[in-house]
């Protein structure tokens, strides 16, 4: 007994290890996909700013009833291309077009939360500065010499980088700070509210069925455990002449 | 029984063994009735056996082996297969979780010296069962076609490229072309969904004929066997397998079933250790990921494939990484004749050995730790210490197996 307490400790000890290195620092999304308000605004700026370049091609438009869209609904107001409603979300731009604008193809979105994360995408969508020396005259704090333009430069307005150099005694260290130089049409609070809808709305994307998942993983859980103390009096029953 | 279904019995019994087989296998084979929490795990390993079997056939309906429209097929049985998210969970889900039961049973089997006369044979049909089992993970997660599926697939390839004079054309052999590509993808679907699976289930059934041979160990590791009653000649402390262990093991299914579902319907990706993130990326030939690390139950492995930096006796150190990595598996298959104790648990095995495999299993998971990290030269130097250690436990063994203060075995089993 003694050597397997040892051993879960060392398990223990596991996470600990895991967790403790990351590269950069993120802000955490303040997102809910429960909240369907928040997910129909997201859909609506994910089709007017995003779908333009990057497709959804795994996803349906008429999934969107998951968050209490109508079919008129989608058709109306996410459809921009005069597609069904059964089809897929693909892009208009053509690869070999995007190759040549921005010399790689915008990546598909439908699961680019699963990979990159909620917290990424919120901090990458509100990191864009202003950088002269890149193509497209734009550059991002967490993703340098990133292809994609800063789309929402109207929204945002134009941040500019500033490196300020900190020095605590035993030397200087440089610390990055983005500031807002021109400003856009939102506010900073309205703006970062924006970005969370939209990264709110790219998590739902990533799995659709997610909410329903958790949903049934309840009912599973509370039906396994009412099993396990059936099972277990079944056993004891069982094995009362084994001695 | 009523008459007619008697009558029925007989009549199947003159031309199939049906009653004979259930009383040789379930009825009347008799285990040891001290089974510990260790020995859940066979029958668990069973278990998702049968739910790798089942999930997979309804993925293969929908699953496209091809290089470009397989990663779209794995999104669409996501989203537009009924229930097609919780199908492919659970077959992703329980990849890793075959692996979490097979590595508990085999070091219950280390535990217990399960290994030992006269079930040599026993250990070593498992050890193919694992094999088989690692090719199935290897060939299954090449599948999906993403980043990590076509990088992870690119290191195992490279390996056989290392070895001298045939390496090339040996992995050009294994791919069907120079490159991992489509036809390396269909190859690996037809071992993934055919040649695996009828081996692995041909194995499994191998190996519980060897068990119901020699009969199973326990946690006292002595032959309940040499004690039998004389009148009945059935051991004094064996019970039925059926109904007593059929039972116990309808709950630890349960108990399995929970931490599986908690899993599944939670945290489907487990942190990104039983789906990589960067799998969620399709397979890009041209851009190699900043990082590779194979999923976990191969990185304690893949942490000894890196872990040689120089080169030896004319040998390159990735060949020596590939002879160490194909070392640390097979080298199980010694355990039977590695072990010179007079005992076979470690109930009365001695402190070295406790202090032993206790090493053993730390320099197992922090090589699996390393595994998934990018390599540092602090990390590649505890990765070489620890694959030392892996190392020493079997290749002293015989040694200090041998030297060890041994208890003296009961002459019956106890709690």
């Amino acid at each position: 007994m003694r050597l397997i307490k040892l051993l879960l400790f060392f398990i223990s000890l596991t996470p600990i290890f895991v967790f403790a290195a990351a590269d950069i620092k993120l802000d955490r999304a303040p997102i809910d996909t429960s909240d369907n308000a928040s997910l129909q605004r997201g859909a609506q700026s994910f089709v007017n700013y995003c779908l333009t370049c990057h497709g959804a091609s795994y996803m349906r438009y008429n999934r969107h009833q998951d968050i209490e869209l109508t079919n008129q609904e989608i058709s109306g107001s996410l459809i921009h291309t005069g597609q069904k409603v059964g089809d897929l979300m693909l892009t208009s731009m053509k690869k070999k077009e995007a190759e040549e604008w921005f010399g790689v193809a915008p990546p598909d979105l439908s699961i680019i939360a699963r990979s990159r994360g909620a917290d990424w995408l919120y901090t990458y969508l509100r990191a864009f500065y202003k950088d002269d020396s890149t193509s497209s005259g734009w550059n991002n704090l967490i993703f340098d010499k990133v292809a994609m333009p800063h789309v929402l430069y109207q929204l945002q307005g134009q941040q500019v980088l500033n490196i300020k150099s900190v020095s605590d005694g035993k030397g200087s260290s440089e610390v990055k700070e983005l500031e807002l130089s021109v400003p856009g049409a939102l506010s900073k609070q309205e703006y970062d509210k924006f970005v969370t809808d939209l990264v709110n709305y790219m998590v739902y994307l990533g799995e659709p069925h997610a909410n329903y998942r958790k949903k049934l993983g309840m009912i599973v859980m509370i039906f396994l455990l009412g099993m396990l103390g059936l099972t277990y009096l079944l056993k004891r029953e069982y094995w009362r002449d084994v001695h | 029984m009523s008459k007619q279904e008697n009558s029925m019995m007989e009549w199947i019994d003159k031309r199939f063994p049906m009653t004979a087989t259930w009383r040789a296998h379930l009825s009347e084979y008799y285990a040891p009735k001290n089974f510990n929490f260790w020995y859940y795990f066979g029958s668990l390993a069973m278990l998702v056996l049968v739910n790798q079997l089942i999930t997979g056939i309804f993925l293969t309906m929908s699953y496209k082996p091809d290089a470009s429209l397989a990663f779209a097929s794995v999104e669409y049985v996501m989203r537009d297969v009924n229930f097609g998210w919780l199908i492919r969970y659970m077959h992703s889900t329980g990849a890793s979780m075959f692996f979490v039961v097979v590595y508990l049973h085999m070091f219950r089997g280390m535990m217990y010296g399960s290994y030992r006369k006269p079930r040599e044979l026993l250990w070593l049909i498992g050890m193919a069962i694992f094999f088989v089992l690692m090719s199935l993970a290897f060939t299954g997660y090449i599948l999906p076609w993403g980043q990590m599926s076509y990088w992870g697939a690119q290191v195992i390839v490279s390996m056989f490229g290392a070895i001298p004079f045939i390496g090339e054309t040996l992995s050009n052999w294994i791919l069907g072309d120079f490159m991992l590509s489509d036809a390396a993808l269909n190859r690996f679907f037809a071992y993934h969904v055919v040649t695996l699976p009828l081996l692995i289930i041909v194995l499994v059934f191998v190996h519980i004929i060897a068990l119901h041979e020699v009969g199973s160990n326990n946690p006292d590791g002595i032959e309940i066997k040499s004690n039998k009653d004389p009148k009945t000649g059935i051991p004094v402390d064996g019970i039925p397998f059926h109904p007593y262990y059929s039972v116990k093991d309808i709950f630890g299914v349960v108990a399995f079933l929970i931490v599986f579902s908690g899993i599944i319907f939670f945290a489907p990706e487990m942190g990104g250790y039983f789906l990589e993130y960067n799998n969620f990326i399709p397979a890009n030939t041209l851009q190699t990921p900043d990082h590779i690390a194979p999923v976990w139950y191969f990185t304690p492995y893949y942490s000894m494939l890196r872990a040689v930096t120089v080169n030896f006796l004319w040998i390159d150190a990735k060949l020596w990484g590939v002879i160490l990595m194909a070392a640390a598996v097979i080298i199980f298959c010694f355990l039977p004749w590695l072990d010179r104790s007079p005992v076979k648990s470690i109930r009365y095995k001695g402190p070295i050995f406790k202090f032993a495999l206790t090493l053993f299993v730390i320099s197992f998971l922090v090589l699996g730790w390393l595994g998934t990290k990018a390599p540092t030269p602090l990390y590649t130097l505890l990765a070489q210490i620890f694959t030392v250690i892996y190392f020493a436990f079997f290749v002293l063994m015989p040694w200090y197996s041998k030297i060890d203060k041994t208890k003296p075995e009961p002459k019956r089993v106890t709690k």
